[in-house]
């Protein structure tokens, strides 16, 4: 008969146990904690990802997906972590390694740990949907919650945005709109209802989104944005603007503030059956006047409120938006940055063109010659 | 001949279709040839010679700005977007 000790003792004598520092002269070494939540909660080794012994053989190809590289595993005191390097190394792992003595000696030697913050239970249960994706967890949870996005409109576009941004946990939410909520945005602001009608737009908004997150610190800017106050709405910091305006000089203005700021844009217009998604992501990709350098004239400009717009087109492209704003925010995936995504509700169809940064462009380009705000209204009726 | 796509907003100018043909072998050629079958979008698109600055040219994905402009090669399987910028957001 086998009994525990027996077992630990032969996969001891099959796997490599390593001592702390030989652990940390190993280049490029993943470091694997396999502990339990409430043991990691309580400190881990710098650097380390989460991933409990339970959860390993699901989730560890795609924390290390390179079999070949480096891998150091530990636990409290070097058990569970030999096991799981044994099972490493049946799935195919070639250089893998179990901490001799685990936490409890790292620690007691004195070595540098960090004592993670953490969600509270509630949140836990709220979010729990996203701590189980690996690539956000528990640690882009937090940057979610950390996070504070400006929208610019809180009709269409801002409406789904705002739902989504604020479901997701991100933490401060500024809304500018000027606008008044009438009959004619019940067809698609799902952010508005017959109950907010004639209230602000932002403060029907921000009652949408605190009923379903409370969390979330809605900040709301009820005036057009301009020249002369978009230095100040800025000024109270945002880590990146979801522009859902209504009007090219708006749009002109959001991109030159950007730029001048390097606050990433993400995009998004909508006409009819058609959007347009794409993020600017000041003088790593190009900027809104790259790609187009002018408006076009006012009769090929018609807004939804001349032309019309499918209901649940700004759906799709605010969603489309907030995917953007979440990847960007939680540090995760390939944002749209050079990529302008077309989408046809017609026909179902998406197509994608490579957009590229104009070195000559008057405001990101490699001599600028708009340096200060102009007059965008001017501009845009030429 | 290589599918041209068409805005929203230049459709009443194409009769209403999404996409129409027309041919030629450079993006010149090809939207000449789309000027003589639709003289209103084609002018809307390219006049004196140029492609209106307000309207973005894609062949197969790239802009034409990045690429050889009017001279970028077209072929018979290529698609060609018309883009001109859209504002709305509401």
């Amino acid at each position: 008969m086998t009994t525990y000790r027996d077992l630990l003792s032969r996969t001891k004598a099959e796997i490599s146990e390593i001592d702390a520092r030989t652990a940390q002269a190993l280049d490029g070494a993943a470091w694997v904690d396999v502990r339990e939540a409430d043991e990691w909660q309580e400190g881990h080794l710098p650097g380390a990802v989460h991933v409990p012994r339970g959860n390993l053989e699901s989730r560890i190809e795609n924390v290390v997906p390179d079999k070949t590289q480096p891998v150091v595993l530990y636990c409290a005191s070097a058990a569970r972590s030999a096991f799981a390097a044994k099972t490493l190394e049946e799935l195919g792992y070639t250089d893998v390694h179990s901490l001799a003595g685990g936490f409890t000696d790292w620690k007691r030697n004195g070595l540098e740990i960090v004592l993670p913050r953490t969600l509270s239970p509630e949140k836990r249960t709220r979010y729990s949907r996203h701590l189980l994706i690996p690539e956000i967890g528990e640690e882009g949870q937090l940057r979610l919650l950390d996070s504070r996005v400006l929208l610019i409109g809180a009709g269409g576009l801002g409406s789904p945005a705002s739902l989504y941004l604020a479901a997701a946990g991100v933490g401060t939410l500024g809304i500018i709109d000027a606008d008044i909520v009438d009959e004619t945005n019940l067809q698609r602001q799902i952010a508005h209802s017959l109950d907010t009608l004639g209230t602000p737009k932002v403060e029907s908004a921000k009652r949408t989104i605190n009923a379903l997150n409370p969390d979330v610190d809605v900040v709301t800017y009820r005036e057009r944005l301009t020249s002369e106050n978009i230095d100040r709405i800025l000024a109270d910091g945002w880590d990146l603007i979801l522009d859902g305006a209504d009007n090219f000089p708006t749009r002109y203005l959001v991109n030159d503030a950007s730029v001048w700021h390097r606050l990433p844009v993400v995009h998004g217009s909508i006409y009819r059956f058609e959007g347009q998604v794409t993020v600017f992501k000041p003088f790593e990709g190009p900027c809104y006047r790259c790609l187009f350098p002018e408006p076009p004239p006012p009769e090929l400009a018609p807004s939804c409120s001349e032309g019309g717009v499918l209901g649940v087109l700004p759906g799709i492209i605010g969603s489309l938006q907030t995917n953007e704003a979440i990847k960007l925010v939680a540090g995760i995936g390939d944002p749209l940055v050079g990529r302008l995504l077309l989408f046809d509700a017609l026909s179902t169809e998406f197509n994608e063109v490579r957009i590229e940064r104009n070195p000559e462009c008057p405001v990101c380009g490699d001599h600028p010659t708009i340096t200060s705000y102009i007059d965008y209204v001017e501009f845009c009726q030429r | 001949m290589s599918v041209v796509r068409v805005p929203p907003v230049l459709r009443a100018e194409a009769g209403g279709a999404r996409e129409v043909e027309a041919s030629g072998s450079t993006l010149r050629e090809l939207l000449e040839d789309l000027a003589s079958r639709l003289p209103a979008l084609g002018s809307h698109v390219y006049g004196e010679g140029e492609i209106r600055s307000f309207v973005n040219v894609y062949v197969d994905g790239e802009d034409v700005r990045t690429r050889e402009g009017l001279d970028t090669p077209v072929r018979e399987s290529s698609t060609v977007i018309l883009l001109p910028a859209m504002a709305g957001g509401r």
